[in-house]
């Protein structure tokens, strides 16, 4: 974290260095993004395609909700109301939009959209995209307004309270969806519709499938690489600070003229979006038939376990737990690739210890090196070994016996969450960032572009 | 500078504080003593806030600040250096420092009191860069103390300073208490060591069970027969 004085010591910005700020992370997005979809999803078979799909909306959703649990420190639970109401916000403007603008509920794919990309010969963007993102965004405001509404009154209360409220949040969300009616599915049937009628025509408890499939590899990672960055930047804004220093201490926080009520409510708000951006690139996913199911707890408490695994307060943290919850049933469900994967472990211990160790200390800046723990990288390597060489003891005896363990990944992840929280209650990485470690300092400041006057204390 | 007038607080059906008046001049060290759950942190929270009185004026260079929400205090001068230290633990002593001035956005004289902060503290300085939560008790009690001078306060509440501290820590505490009021800020200062308390104060109240029952000059009231039964395990 840059204090204060840093930035004091900064160079005022150019507006080139400011337009600069803001273009790289669209850059970067648009890059990873193409990457997915032209580099990565071309050579994986479909299924990866979408386990790597899911690893990404799991991502958003988790590092939103660290924004809110990790950040400011407020135990929501009721995360997953705002997924549900980005993911049917945007879905809706996407089918009864495309009625409206195309004449039908197809998809009409560019070369960007669709897990298993377009057909040969699609443009390179089309219309039916631009309403798609449109939709992504009105999803997300939509879910941000509602953020407040709900924040505003209930951020007030401190603690368990506060977890009750947003519990709640989630399962009025829910029942509401159920009541909605169905999807209409002509456009006769829209004409015939009471126009006000026509958007919450979702589907209720039946679902509501047929939202064109825009989702793809491409989108789903530009939006990771968006939320990771914003999320990096908060935690180093001054607003970001605000909120760090309401989760370490409220009463001390407003002691130092820190609006606690504020943050809070911006916090619940920002996540919100977030989660509502993570909805609607769900809703547009092949395969998935949003339903009110996706608003209810068990939706919320998968991510909250992701960002309990990760570390509450770490962004890299709860992205790393995101990947390991999503991924790790998909393992389960095949031992013989859960096998091959012991294997490749090996090579993937190495890396993520030292990725691990890396993370040590926060830095200590210059005059003080204090260094890292030297059983930090033995340390990682050691944790991951036994859970690596775990799941393949596992995998094993599961194929020996003929089981499939994949029926029983919520016991294991139960089991893991009892573990963690023996053996290390703070998570993957605690409150730290795998680049507060000062090996990282470097390609941090090349990429925060920070250029300092003088020295600092 | 601070009046107080009838200030009640209740904490659900039962009343904390039945009305407290006090007077906090310029340049005054004053003490509020007396056992526990006799409503000093009450008081002290009542005043900055951070917990509604339900009668009662609070009053601030002339301005009525009963209602004033305790982050906008801070911009009026008063800062709160709560009960129990409330340093963020998982942030460095530098960053502390920093949300101290977090009202602020004079980043050049902030740099100046954070120079005069450490010089107060040499400790901090030890330890600028090492997490609050690493720092011994009487440092975190530093680390409070000079994150709230950090507000740049004409006025500082100072909230059991020598909770739980060593007496050697507790010497040094109230030493510096000493070297910050004369530096022209006022304290109204809340402590169970009654001792240390009257020996730094220029005046002081005892509180007992949420009413003042005693106030006057410090050194006299440490002198009074009763204050030496009650509070100084005297006589």
């Amino acid at each position: 974290m840059a204090s204060l004085q840093d930035r004091a010591n900064l160079v005022p910005q150019s507006p080139l260095a400011a337009a600069w700020r803001v273009f790289w992370p669209l850059a970067l997005a648009l890059v990873v993004g193409v990457l997915m979809q032209h580099q990565v999803r071309t050579n994986i078979d479909a299924y990866s395609s979408k386990q790597i799909l899911d690893v990404g909306i799991a991502i958003i959703l988790a590092v939103s909700l660290t924004i809110v649990n990790g950040f400011t420190g407020q135990f929501s639970i009721g995360h997953a109301g705002f997924l549900a109401v980005g993911g049917y916000v945007a879905g809706s403007i996407t089918y009864y939009g495309s009625f409206a603008l195309f004449g039908s509920a197809g998809a009409t794919l560019g070369t960007m959209s669709g897990l298993y990309g377009a057909k040969e010969g699609a443009a390179f963007v089309t219309g039916g995209e631009g309403l798609f993102l449109f939709a992504l965004l009105a999803g997300g405001l939509v879910a941000a307004l509602l953020g407040v509404v709900v924040g505003l009154p209930s951020l007030r209360l401190r603690g368990d309270y506060l977890a009750i409220v947003t519990l709640g949040f989630g399962e009025i969300v829910r029942v509401l969806i159920q009541q909605t009616p169905q999807v209409l599915m002509s456009k006769d049937a829209i004409a015939a519709a009471k126009p006000l009628a026509v958007p919450l025509s979702v589907g209720g408890s039946l679902g509501f499938g047929n939202v064109p499939k825009y989702t793809s590899l491409f989108w789903v990672y530009a939006a990771v690489v968006l939320t990771l960055i914003f999320a990096y930047r908060l935690k180093q804004s001054s607003t970001g600070r605000a909120m760090l220093s309401i989760r370490e201490d409220e009463i001390a926080a407003e002691a130092m003229g820190v609006k606690t009520t504020y943050y809070k409510v911006w916090g619940f708000a920002i996540a919100a979006f977030f989660a509502g951006i993570a909805g609607g690139l769900y809703a547009h996913t092949i395969g998935i038939s949003l339903s009110p199911v996706d608003a209810g707890f068990q939706k919320s408490f998968d991510i909250i376990i992701m960002v309990v695994l990760g570390g509450l307060g770490s962004i890299s943290g709860a992205a790393i737990a995101a990947a390991i919850v999503t991924y790790l049933p998909e393992l389960l469900r095949t031992p013989d690739t859960l096998m091959k994967f012991a294997v490749v472990g090996v090579p993937m211990l190495v890396i993520g210890g030292a990725l691990l160790a890396m993370a040590g200390k926060p830095d200590q800046g210059p005059g003080k090196k204090r260094g890292h723990d030297p059983r930090a990288f033995p340390r990682a390597v050691i944790g991951l070994g036994v859970i690596i060489t775990g799941l393949s003891i596992l995998a094993f005896v599961a194929k020996r016996f003929g089981i499939n363990l994949s029926d029983y990944r919520l016991i294991l992840f139960a089991l893991a969450l009892i573990v963690m929280m023996i053996t290390r209650p703070q998570g993957l990485l605690g409150v730290r960032e795998l680049w507060d470690g000062a090996l990282y300092r470097p390609l941090r400041d090349f990429f925060t572009a920070r250029r300092h006057k003088g020295g600092t204390a | 500078m601070l009046s107080v007038e009838n200030l009640q607080v209740n904490y659900g059906a039962i009343r904390a504080l039945h009305g407290i008046s006090l007077k906090v001049e310029q340049g005054e060290v004053v003490t509020l003593i007396g056992c526990n759950g006799a409503g000093k942190t009450t008081t002290l929270r009542a005043i900055s806030g951070i917990v509604k009185s339900s009668g009662g004026t609070v009053k601030y260079e002339g301005r009525d600040i009963t209602r004033v929400k305790p982050h906008e205090l801070v911009r009026l001068g008063i800062a709160h250096s709560p009960e129990g230290r409330g340093v963020f633990a998982n942030m460095t002593v530098e960053e502390n420092l920093d949300l101290g001035a977090y009202a602020r956005h004079d980043h050049s004289e902030i740099a100046k009191d954070r120079e005069k902060g450490l010089s107060l503290f040499p400790r901090l300085r030890e330890r600028y860069k090492q997490l609050a939560g690493t720092l011994s008790g009487g440092e975190q009690q530093m680390l409070a103390m000079a994150r709230a001078l950090m507000a740049r306060p004409r006025m500082l509440l100072l909230d059991e300073p020598s909770l739980g501290l060593a007496p050697q820590v507790v010497q040094t505490i109230f030493q510096i208490i000493r070297e910050i009021n004369a530096a022209g800020t006022t304290i109204l200062l809340v402590e169970q060591n009654a001792h240390m308390a009257l020996k730094v104060a220029h005046r002081a109240y005892v509180l007992e069970v949420g009413e003042i029952a005693m106030e006057g000059d410090a050194q006299k009231l440490a002198a009074s027969d009763e204050v030496r039964k009650a509070y100084l395990g005297v006589g």
